[in-house]
């Protein structure tokens, strides 16, 4: 049977917007009831425009807010850190890796220091052993040793956010969030960056949540798609199920505008073109 | 005769450890109502080949070439008071963050009378009336409003739109769109390049669209320039180059699609040593 690393129900997410003079209180209703679960091992990518609630669905999951009402289960545990406070152990299950590589990595302090630093604050192993865990860290990313030493503006986006990956990865977490990690990278990186996370699901049996807005990667990686519009879940199922078969106008419209690279497809284009 | 025309451009920054080459040699020609790619990975040196045309490099840059010609008048020679009446008139730039080009001090309304006032010279009356127009062209609802709005209080997309209608305002013979959608989402991505080709189609327009996304490329392309590390990999139209692209790094580009997925894993474009399709350099 398989193991629900991660499970939510019903998950409601309000911002109150406090009012001034001249206006009143008033609430937006972020996430509005969404539920899923993810098994051991497999990925589920999350759809949405700007502004559809995909990130702070992101942030719940992550335990970095809580959530309005709902609730969320990790590694079959109930997780409400709104009363309860959040312990290290639970925060070492879940790491995220953020969209803006030139963002989320602190400029000042050397690579070294970035993989050492969850560690020397989650754990109480030695200086010693840290160092050596993060020099196998960047190994296993796909950066050498002598990367320890380096600050973040000596690497290219791409190796930026294999750091960003190593750092999230550095307290075996079981889940993954993922907010558009490779939104930010160019084609030839990107497809390094998913190969290595497909790696890394493979060697460590890691458990992805995928928030992405491109479909052609979310059809490459994930194995169930959730699309979301204005807060809430509008189709949910396996990937195939909703890429072969799209049910709401939401997802159908995302659909028509995926721009399509395939030979078929220009020749409409440019015999359209020709008629016109 | 060709809109555009750049035979042998070089541009070289001075840096610390000596000049580097960013642009390498790349001939390109742009003609009327076409509609030319440039696609390549960051540092290809596609956006600097396109901000030397512009003249928008800075000092540190120098530019050559054996040509550079714009409806025919050669751009090298020119002085810079008479480049300026060029630039941002017959040849505009769409730049790629919207958010960061447009300037948070002032109404986006003056940001597009600015450019009237310069190159056209109208009069205030006719500024504004020419401006209402242009938001209404590219798509903004109540125009007349958001004149007064400032570029913080408007969407991604709608300062992209923004952006579009400054570059177009004063009706130009050739627009360089640079990764005009890369900082959008899909849908919004569908609805400006919908809008840029329309425009492109109803005014006549040269277009160069500068990116790194291929899926864009097919859907906007007639013809495509391949760049990489600075030299022309390959140079097709649409058709052929997703037929049968001649190049190696195009194959590579074109195989780490994820569309094109074969199996478990993409493959990647690594430093192998990549090699300009003949009859291309």
């Amino acid at each position: 049977m398989s193991i629900k690393v991660v499970e939510g129900k019903n998950i409601k997410r309000d911002y109150h917007v406090g009012g001034g003079l001249f206006r009143g209180a008033r609430t937006v209703h972020a996430v509005k009831g969404v539920s899923f679960s993810v098994d051991k091992g497999k990925t589920l990518a999350i759809v949405g425009e700007s502004g559809c609630g995909k990130s702070t669905l992101a942030r719940i999951i992550t335990l970095i807010d809580p959530a309005t009402s709902g609730e969320l289960f990790i590694d079959g545990n109930k997780v409400d850190i709104a009363r309860n406070g959040l312990t290290k152990e639970m925060r070492r299950k879940v790491q995220i890796v953020f969209q803006n590589p030139y963002g989320s990595l602190n400029p000042r302090q050397k690579i070294g220091d970035v993989l050492g630093e969850p560690l020397l604050i989650n754990t109480d192993k030695p200086a010693e052993e840290r160092r050596d865990l993060a020099m196998k860290m960047l190994k296993k990313v796909g950066l050498g040793t002598e990367h320890y030493n380096r600050y973040p503006h000596m690497f290219s986006g791409g190796q930026r956010q294999r750091i960003a990956i190593a750092r999230a990865l550095m307290l075996n977490p079981s889940l993954l969030v993922l907010d558009e990690p490779v939104s930010a990278l160019d084609l030839s990186v990107q497809a390094q960056v998913l190969n290595l996370l497909a790696d890394l699901q493979d060697e460590f049996q890691l458990t992805y949540v995928f928030i992405s807005h491109d479909l052609s990667v979310v059809r490459y990686i994930a194995d169930d798609v959730m699309v979301m519009y204005f807060g809430e879940a509008v189709e949910y199922g396996s990937r195939d199920e909703v890429f072969a078969d799209p049910k709401h106008p939401y997802t159908k419209t995302l659909f028509a505008a995926t721009p399509r690279a395939d030979v078929a497809s220009i020749k409409a284009r440019l015999a359209k073109k020709k008629a016109a | 005769m060709a809109l555009l025309n750049i035979r042998n451009l070089v541009v070289e920054f001075q840096t610390a450890s000596g000049p580097f080459r960013a642009v390498d040699g790349v001939s390109l020609h742009v003609n009327e109502r076409e509609v030319l790619a440039i696609v390549g990975e960051s540092g290809s040196g596609k956006s600097v080949s396109m901000l030397a045309v512009m003249g928008l490099l800075p000092w540190t840059a120098t530019v050559t070439a054996d040509e550079m010609s714009f409806n025919g008048r050669d751009l090298l020679k020119m002085s810079p008071a008479e480049r300026r009446k060029i630039v941002g008139k017959d040849m505009s730039m769409i730049f790629q963050e919207p958010m960061a080009s447009l300037n948070p001090c002032f109404t986006v309304g003056f940001q597009i009378e600015e450019v009237l006032r310069f190159h056209m010279g109208m009069d205030k009356a006719q500024r504004r009336e020419r401006a209402i127009e242009l938001l209404t062209q590219v798509g903004i609802a109540e125009p007349a409003e958001r004149l007064n709005s400032f570029p913080h209080q408007m969407s991604g997309g709608q300062c992209q739109r923004v952006m579009i209608a400054i570059a177009i305002a004063c009706n130009p013979k050739l627009l360089i769109a640079d990764e005009p959608t890369t900082a959008l989402d899909v849908t919004i991505q569908k609805q400006i390049l919908d809008l840029l080709v329309s425009l492109q189609v109803k005014y006549g327009m040269g277009l160069i669209m500068i990116t790194h996304n291929m899926g864009v490329v097919a859907e906007t392309a007639d013809r495509v320039i391949v760049q990489y590390k600075g030299r022309k990999m390959e140079e097709a139209d649409v058709l052929s180059l997703f037929e049968s692209p001649k190049s190696n790094y195009t194959r590579a580009l074109l195989s780490a699609l994820p569309d094109n997925a074969v199996g478990d894993r993409l493959p990647t474009v690594s430093d192998m040593l990549f090699e300009p399709a003949a009859g291309v350099a």
